[in-house]
């Protein structure tokens, strides 16, 4: 076990270093810089400019500097929010990316896993087919559809939550995106779960423990759902990173002051070194919960255990 | 009671050659398939949603990119034949839903064609040598799942333009990582069995083995999960459109009319829920289809 988590460890290191090079080189690579304007600039000050962000050094040399300067810690300037460096904005917009992704994947699994086992316990019966009917809508509408629609019916016709915003991150400015986020989610745990969980119950060991004896409940909570858990943990990486992109819109239709509202309008802007910065925020983020993952999963599946 | 001549009827009848087909394996499915009611459904929805893709341009008096100067922002009205109303332009939103479905449909079959023909041949190869081939190819694979794939999909639309042949590429190149892990085990267990052998034994380059004898043997599973990722493609092609990095105007897509929609929510609900609908619809079909073609195929009763 302990040398599975090692060797994940290991992995994880390329893996960051594959994300930070692809992402450099596409940003650079692409037409347009991030001083093209409608007036250009006099050439010399244009130079000066450059030169002050390295960007009039060549390619390479500019990457060697970007990832040495990474190892100490420093992100480097934003170069369209000007004062700020790239470590400050992301320290101001994380945590509230980080709340919203976290709890809307810990509501996704609480739920998702709920509704499934109980879908699956009842297979074929109406609430089966209601929460599985249910969980296909989950599924069909995209969270950029269903933001606005909860924003407009919570917000606007009941108007028992704000449309928008955060305050000063008060729990009823959270709700909303949360919920939004996590919807499609709940769908997919849920038909994961009850799908794993519907051949579980008609597997051999299940159907030993019923023979002894022992109550419905146990059979459920200590045997079936150990099984059952498997594909949906393995699900959970994808869950992430589908939580962290969606909540990139999220974010920018409630309003979210979050790190993903600065990636789309770094990455038009052509702010490098902000665009650079999300993109390792969130490579981190989801290697990290991947990796935790994998870890789960090795305590839950026996055959992974040995190795 | 039977008499005598009922008996050796009886009897002649069960001895005669019964007359009882072989049903392939495919055959099989079909009937299944044709059998689960939400996923016939379905399929006439989606035929309709194609059709009317198809032949837009003959269902509307109006052109997508047609404005008219009479009605801007107007509700559905039958009389003027905006029947879903018109959007800030002035331009009929049913003609522009439609017009939306089109480049909505085509890249969702494309792309995911890339996908399969990506993580197929990829699939198939690292099951079929096995060993250390495979075991660097399935590591490459890892490693790529763990990227957050959808920001350089984000990076490349807003670096290189909006190009529609871009994202057919890009979604492609994402999705393909999925069905090369199922060809991938499906192969593994495949190139054992005896025809396999049979078919190294008489000297058949593994090129060939991989394309005729591994290949058409796994495509019960690739179908399925073909089918799954058409929508998975047009949700993702719907977000890139969303944030402004998908198709250009005056063309449009499902994402671009929900996008323009969810703005003006408030004034104008129908911008949001025409376009909102014809995708749920069609997601909702595709997860259908995908789902009775998995009972269909896997002989295993759920």
């Amino acid at each position: 076990m302990l040398s599975y988590a090692i060797r994940r460890l290991l992995i994880a290191i390329p893996t960051l270093f594959i994300v930070i090079t692809v992402a450099f080189f596409m940003m650079r690579i692409a037409p347009g810089g991030p001083f093209d304007q409608e007036r250009a600039l006099p050439p010399e000050i244009e130079k000066n400019i450059k030169a002050a962000y390295d960007l009039d050094k060549p390619l390479i040399e500019q990457y060697a500097i970007y990832i040495g300067k990474l190892f100490q810690g420093d992100f480097g300037p934003s170069i369209k929010i000007r004062d700020f460096s790239v470590a400050e904005l992301i320290m101001a917009g994380a945590p509230a990316s980080m709340q919203l992704g976290l709890s809307a994947i810990a509501i996704a699994l609480v739920f998702g896993v709920g509704f499934g086992t109980y879908a699956a316990l009842r297979q074929n019966s109406a609430v089966d087919f209601a929460v599985m009917g249910v969980a296909m809508i989950g599924i069909a509408i995209p969270n950029f559809v269903m933001a606005p629609l909860l924003s407009l019916v919570f917000g606007l016709y009941l108007s028992i939550l704000p449309t928008a915003g955060w305050g000063d991150g008060e729990i009823q400015y959270k709700i909303l995106p949360i919920i939004a986020l996590a919807l499609p989610q709940i769908a997919y745990i849920a038909r994961l779960t009850r799908g794993s969980m519907v051949e579980v119950l008609h597997s051999n060991y299940i159907r030993t423990a019923r023979a002894k004896g022992l109550r419905e409940t146990l059979v459920v909570n200590r045997h079936a759902i150990k099984g059952a858990l498997l594909p949906v943990v393995s699900y959970l990486g994808p869950a992430t990173a589908a939580v962290m992109t969606g909540s990139v819109v999220i974010e920018s239709i409630f309003g979210v002051p979050g790190i993903g509202t600065y990636f789309i309008k770094a990455a038009l802007n052509r702010d490098y070194p902000l665009v650079m910065g999300v993109v390792i925020v969130y490579a981190v983020m989801i290697i990290m919960l991947n990796f935790l993952v994998d870890m789960v999963y090795g305590l839950l599946d026996p055959k992974l255990k040995s190795r | 009671m039977m008499n005598k001549s009922e008996k050796t009827a009886m009897l002649e009848a069960a001895g005669a050659p019964a007359e009882i087909e072989g049903r392939s394996l495919w055959r099989d499915a079909r009937i299944r398939l044709f059998r689960n009611k939400a996923a016939v459904g379905s399929m006439i929805i989606l035929g309709i949603i194609t059709l009317l893709a198809i032949f837009a341009p003959l269902l509307s008096p109006y052109a997508y990119d047609q404005i008219d100067w009479g009605y801007i922002q107007e509700g559905p009205n039958w009389e003027n034949g905006h029947i879903f109303g018109t959007d800030g332009n002035g331009r009929d939103l049913f003609i522009r839903v439609l017009y939306g479905a089109r480049v909505s449909l085509a890249v969702g079959l494309l792309a995911t064609s890339v996908s399969l023909a990506i993580g197929v041949t990829y699939g198939a190869v690292a099951g079929y040598f096995g060993g250390k081939v495979d075991n660097i190819m399935m590591r490459f694979v890892d490693v790529l799942y763990s990227l957050p794939f959808m920001f350089f999909v984000i990076m490349l639309m807003v670096v290189f333009g909006r190009n529609i042949f871009l994202i057919f590429v890009a979604l492609g190149a994402v999705e393909w990582l999925t069905m090369a892990r199922i060809v991938r085990g499906q192969t593994l267990s495949l190139r054992r069995r005896e025809f396999i052998e049979a078919a190294h034994a008489t000297g058949v380059s593994n090129f060939k083995i991989i394309f005729r004898h591994i290949i058409p043997n796994v495509l019960g599973p690739v179908i399925v999960y073909m089918t799954l990722t058409i929508p998975q493609v047009i949700l993702t092609e719907s977000f890139l459109s969303f944030l402004g990095l998908g198709v250009q105007e005056p063309l449009t897509s499902w994402g671009v009319l929900i996008s323009e929609g969810a703005k003006v929510i408030e004034a104008s609900t129908w911008m949001l829920i025409y376009p909102a609908l014809f995708l749920a619809l069609t997601l909702f079909c595709f997860n259908f289809i995908g789902d009775g073609l998995r009972d269909a195929l896997d002989p295993k009763d759920r």
